[in-house]
């Protein structure tokens, strides 16, 4: 088992025939995640590799039962093209693109919450169940299936956690970037709840950073609701106030969002917090009696 | 992306927010000219992107013409938080009977642009949050439907008390809702929206910053831009594709990947240094990019060490170390550079870099420590 997606995922990929786009779905169809479809508005009919071209996500779907998309298109296109998706009936959207307008998620927010649709991103690497699909920018060969689930604010910083881990044998059932955004889809709550409910995982690495409180609830979450164990790390702690880490969301606003505040409501929670990602795998170790 | 006082004010008085009256001025002979001699009290205030411009001295009171003068004088040119006060705005002291804040802010967990108000107004809401977050008033609201009248009046009336007053504020709410998505505003603030003796209600003071993510959209908006020496070098790398932000420290680094580039930086203090900036190149292995990468790094007269800092993913290292190789060869610099390399191919490309007889390490940690003890030397 895993989470959100698995060997059954049928994936559209919409802005198929950008260079983003094209570059990564030549790399997620080598990982061996099924992409039944792509869609680039005027190009249908087409076949880029095999994958049939479609104008529309509605057709893509009809033709192709999709379930998922990921999403490469320009940011000032990334909320319609979310909306098309949802709107199709697909169930689960993850937007790669960066710098969408953030009244722009908040407008999309609520239409693919009446719709069913789970949305992950704006601006995140994507996910990945290792061996089974793989869906965004990820760079598949250095997951290895197992039994530790991991979200995570940050992309690189997730690839250095995760070859980690693959090296110190802890494998993966499901890795979630949920990416650098101050308002996004799927959050630390809903996935922790998932990885909770997942018979396949046994733990979870939380990887957060500084801005917003979504660590903090995090932890209450984790202390109230979670039988598994979770390890954390958290990036940011000699960021300064007021400036945007490259991450749009990473920002210490007037003092609230620090990695400080996080870290001690993660003890609180008795979630051992990593000083160096390095120190991950020893963590989990322990966590888990290895 | 900040803009001043003034400026939101504009922005307020084109949506009907009544602002009262006011100059703004960058020298003392500008005030001289332009300030009318009315007789009215006045206020004159400093006009920099930081908070707590009251407490600095960049807030005065005056009575007469002369004082408005001599007040501009002492703020032109002082420092705020790091930041030179190059104009004062002169406006029109109101009588206030009762102070009241009201703002519009991206509320990440309602997903929402959410609707702060509270009668603890003229202070700053960070402080009434803390000490008694039960004096904030907080409404999120539905972004299909917008704020909605009887939301506006409701919350309007909680403050007030008084029905009429009430309907005025409700009207400023509902503007500044309309102005901040108009514009893609990430936080607008009134702070003190006042209520007079004569039972008017005004905006005083206000604050707005954008989406920087929108102003792709909002060309007016951006053309408000006024930046630092700092911010500037900041906005020139962003052109680039590089995300730079200059801290204080010696121990300079450049990074791929924003959440590995703030950790780069904890680990540089986990290890007894201070980072010199936060610098994340991307996910390209483009030699012109770390050739500028470096110019920008090195631009920093305080950097006495360079950590770079590469994870392969898709991006494989040796392709990196490509780039790397072609970018050192064309910086000419004494200061001494750690190369870490991990991931895709980082045996390939730690191989390549042999070549340029650089200290290379497979860990984060190794590089830190190496980075700082490099750092240590090259000061003596």
């Amino acid at each position: 088992m895993s989470i959100l997606i698995n060997k059954d995922t049928k994936l559209i990929v919409q802005g198929i025939t950008g260079r983003d786009g094209g570059f990564h779905t030549m790399k997620m169809k080598e990982y061996g995640t099924s992409i039944v479809a792509g869609v680039s508005p005027g190009k249908g009919g087409r076949e880029i590799d095999g994958i049939p071209i479609f104008n529309t996500v509605e057709q893509a779907v009809k033709e192709t039962a999709a379930n998922a998309s990921v999403i490469f298109v320009p940011a000032p296109f990334a909320a319609d093209a979310i909306l098309e998706a949802s709107c199709a009936g697909v169930g689960l959207v993850v937007t790669i693109t960066e710098g969408v307008p953030v009244l722009d998620i908040i407008k999309v927010s609520p239409v693919a919450k009446r719709n069913g649709t789970k949305l992950i991103g704006p601006n995140c690497p994507g996910l990945i169940t290792p061996g089974e699909s793989l869906i965004g920018i990820l760079p598949g060969n250095i997951f290895k299936k197992g039994n530790i689930g991991l979200i995570s604010r940050s992309g690189t910083l997730t690839y250095e956690v995760v070859n980690m881990l693959t090296k110190n044998g802890l494998g993966q059932t499901t890795c979630v970037g949920i990416g650098g955004d101050p308002v996004a889809g799927l959050y630390f709550l809903e996935l922790l709840e998932m990885f909770e409910n997942d018979p396949d995982t046994d733990a979870v690495v939380l990887i957060g950073e500084i801005g917003g409180d979504a660590e903090e609830q995090a932890a209450k979450f984790i202390k109230e609701k979670m039988t598994k164990p979770v390890v954390a790390f958290i990036a940011g702690q000699t960021a300064p106030t007021g400036k945007r880490m490259g991450h749009a969301g990473a920002i210490i606003s007037s003092g609230s969002g620090t990695a400080e505040e996080k870290i001690k409501a993660l003890y609180q929670a008795n979630v051992p917090v990593a000083k160096e990602p390095l120190e991950i795998p020893g963590l989990l170790k322990k966590k888990l009696g290895l | 992306m900040k803009i001043h006082e003034y400026q939101a004010r504009n922005l307020f008085r084109k949506y009907g927010i009544p602002v009262p009256d006011a100059v703004v001025c960058h020298s003392v002979e500008e005030v001289e000219k332009n300030v009318p001699d009315d007789g009215k009290l006045k206020v004159v205030k400093a006009q920099v992107h930081a908070g707590g411009r009251g407490k600095a001295g960049g807030v005065k009171l005056a009575r007469t013409k002369a004082e408005v003068v001599e007040n501009a004088r002492q703020i032109l040119g002082m420092d705020i938080k790091g930041l030179t006060v190059e104009k004062v705005m002169v406006a029109d002291a109101v009588n206030i009977e009762k102070e009241f804040y009201v703002g519009l802010v991206n509320d990440r967990n309602s997903k929402s642009v959410t609707l702060m108000a509270s009668a603890e107004g003229g202070v700053e809401i960070e402080e009434v949050a803390k000490v008694s977050p039960e004096k904030i008033i907080k409404l999120a609201i539905d972004p299909l439907l917008g704020l909605m009248d009887f939301q506006a009046r409701a919350v309007a009336l909680q403050l007030f008390g008084e029905i009429m007053q009430a309907l005025a504020a409700a009207a400023i709410i509902k503007k500044l809702y309309k102005l901040y998505i108009d514009t893609d505003a990430s936080l607008a603030e009134i702070n003190p929206l006042v209520l007079t003796p004569e039972k008017e209600v005004w905006a005083i003071d206000g604050k707005m910053n954008f989406d920087d993510n929108a102003l792709f959209r909002q060309p007016e908006i951006l053309k408000m831009r006024e930046v630092s020496a700092n911010e500037q070098k900041e906005i020139d790398a962003n052109e680039k594709g590089l995300s730079y932000i200059k801290l204080d420290g010696n121990i300079g680094c450049m990074v791929n990947g924003a959440g590995l580039a703030m950790t780069t930086m904890d680990m540089i203090k986990l290890y007894g240094g201070e980072p010199a900036n936060f610098l994340d190149i991307g996910g390209s292995s483009n030699p012109k990019k770390v050739i500028e990468a470096m110019e920008i790094l090195l631009s920093d007269k305080n950097v006495t060490a360079v950590m770079i800092n590469i994870f392969g993913g898709i991006t494989r290292c040796d392709d990196v170390a490509r780039g790397l190789i072609a970018a050192l060869g064309q910086i000419k610099t004494e200061i001494p550079i750690v190369v870490r390399l991990s991931g895709t191919n980082a045996k390939e490309g730690l191989e390549l870099l042999k070549s340029t007889g650089l200290p290379t390490v497979n860990t984060m940690r190794e590089a830190a420590q190496k980075a700082i003890e490099l750092s240590k030397k090259s000061k003596v």
